[in-house]
């Protein structure tokens, strides 16, 4: 399956498992970067390994800081392949920028739970094109 | 004006950028010039913006080291190597007082201080502050501005009639070294009138009132701007309101007032659920009141609430340089400090190694803002009470 129509937001190629959460992500107090893992109990993505993946989620919330966060999983080397949401935000737009993490929203109306868990995507950003094989 | 032609690289923008700006992308002036402009890029691509506009002043976050780390004082040490601001440029509180350093490490100063001198290089007013909007001339009403620093963003759009994105550290610093920000989202005024109602059912009282609305609006809202219709709010109030609001959410406007096509009402039970996430103590080993930081208006209140009295726990208040200063000639500072609080400038409860949990359990404040960070950051329960209620409490 073809998702078509993405809105580049960062241009590149990043392929992973999919990793997919319907809830917003505040990078700042919720996500280690040295971990490469989300530590707040209390969300879905407690615990999972984010290097390597397509991290698809929302959008994030709250600190204007979180964008350091992302950048920080690049130096760290937990970063994702590549970020995809249905509603990027400035935090994620920015820190995807200066990590150079290949970043796409989803096309207008297509929610992140449409996204298929355990399926490996390929994210191609610049013809905005989401690759999704089960 | 250019269209820049579709192309796989980095410079590829649907933004309409000067023939300059393009250059710029491309890496014409420099490494750090091309970052921003690749920032601004990104987060046009974002928010829909199609083209960049001049902006008045820039506020930027990230400077405490608990919050960037490394990996962040690395990128602020090669970034400021070329890169200087071009407008007015703000920046926000650091993890410490420089006056103060009892209880802070070696290493942590350090780091602390690279971040700063990193941000001095780059020619920003150290401000040191979350609250740009007490301690600086405002622009006039209208004036596009790119403010990081959530509650300021919220501020800035909500009660001074400027214009700014809910920005990210990183954008903000790319607005600050090329001077502009995408014409987009809350920059427009098509974003700016809420399609949804938040009307308060129970009576308002305090400050604590404000900030559990706030924090539950960021929560339902996933428009740029919300109408409220509570009582008009205090400044005290409204700080506290927008600091709820960016800090759950990313809502970067209200209202006041009825409109919008859509209600939802904020009752007592909405209150409480808030107060059940966020309100993890009964009592606290450390009063700690300032996130957003004071101004004079919660000075003014709380040295008349502890006149006379002394705090039976320990007291810091967290504030600006430039506010301390003023609250000192008013004779506020010596006031209130004379019930034993301590005033600890340049710094903020949010992730302060004053405040960690190798030094506290828990932690009495009035910040919705605080509480969340200090439990999901600093790991510290919060018993979360109005500024009324701490002096009641603990100022005997």
């Amino acid at each position: 399956m073809i998702i078509s129509g993405c809105r580049r937001i960062v241009g590149g190629e990043g392929k992973g498992p999919a990793v997919v959460t319907t809830q917003p992500i505040n990078f700042l107090s919720m996500l280690d970067p040295k971990l490469g893992k989300i530590t707040d109990p209390k969300h879905e993505l407690y615990d999972v390994p984010l290097a390597g993946t397509v991290l698809v989620f929302p959008f994030a919330v709250g600190s204007s800081v979180g964008a350091y966060v992302i950048y920080s999983m690049r130096e760290y080397g937990t970063a994702p392949s590549a970020i995809v949401c249905s509603r990027t935000d400035i935090t994620t737009a920015s820190g995807c920028a200066i990590a150079n993490i290949p970043s796409v929203g989803l096309p207008r109306g297509m929610s992140v739970a449409e996204v298929k868990r355990g399926s490996t995507l390929s994210v191609d950003a610049d013809s905005g094109r989401i690759t999704v094989k089960i | 004006m250019v269209i820049i032609p579709k192309s796989l690289d980095q410079r590829r923008t649907s933004l309409e950028l000067t023939r300059a700006e393009q250059d710029s992308l491309g890496g014409k002036d420099g490494e750090a010039l091309a970052s921003a402009y690749r920032i601004l890029a990104a987060i046009g691509e974002a928010t829909g913006g199609e083209k960049l506009v001049p902006i008045k002043w820039a506020h930027v976050s990230g400077v405490n080291y608990n919050t960037i780390g490394d990996a962040g004082l690395k990128f602020l040490e090669s970034f400021s190597k070329d890169a200087r601001v071009v407008v007015k440029t703000t920046v926000n509180p650091m993890g410490y007082d420089r006056s103060k350093p009892a209880g802070i490490s070696d290493h942590f100063r350090e780091k602390q201080e690279g971040i700063a001198s990193a941000y001095e290089r780059m020619g920003v007013t150290p401000s040191f502050t979350c609250t740009p909007y007490e301690v600086f001339d405002i622009p006039e009403k209208g004036s596009a501005v790119s403010f990081a620093e959530s509650n300021a963003a919220v501020f800035a759009n909500s009660l001074l009639g400027l214009k700014t994105n809910k920005e990210s550290a990183l954008s903000a610093l790319a607005s600050a070294v090329t001077g502009k920000a995408p014409l987009s989202d809350l920059r427009t005024d098509e974003a700016r009138n809420p399609k949804i109602e938040i009307k308060a059912d129970h009576p308002f009282q305090s400050e604590l009132d404000y900030g559990l609305l706030g924090y539950f609006a960021g929560k339902v809202v996933r428009d740029s701007c919300v109408s409220l219709s509570v009582p008009v709010p205090s400044t005290v109030q409204a700080k506290a309101l927008c600091a709820g609001i960016g800090t759950s959410g990313s809502c970067g406007m209200f209202r006041i007032g009825s409109g919008g096509s859509e209600r939802i009402s904020f009752g007592r039970k909405e209150a409480e659920d808030i107060m059940a996430e966020l309100n993890t103590s009964e009592d606290g080993d450390l009063v700690a009141l300032g996130s957003p930081q004071l101004g004079l208006g919660e000075l003014e209140l709380l040295s008349e609430l502890v006149r006379g009295k002394k705090f039976t726990k320990r007291c810091m208040i967290f504030c600006s340089r430039a506010i301390h200063a003023q609250a000192s000639k008013r004779g506020l500072a010596g006031d209130i400090e004379k019930s034993g609080a301590e005033f600890m400038c340049d710094s903020c409860t949010c992730l302060t190694p004053y405040v960690d949990h190798e030094k506290y359990d828990s932690v009495i404040s009035n910040s919705v803002k605080g509480a969340y960070y200090l439990n999901n950051s600093n790991k510290v329960k919060v018993a979360l009470k109005d500024i009324r209620t701490i002096a009641k409490e603990y100022a005997k």
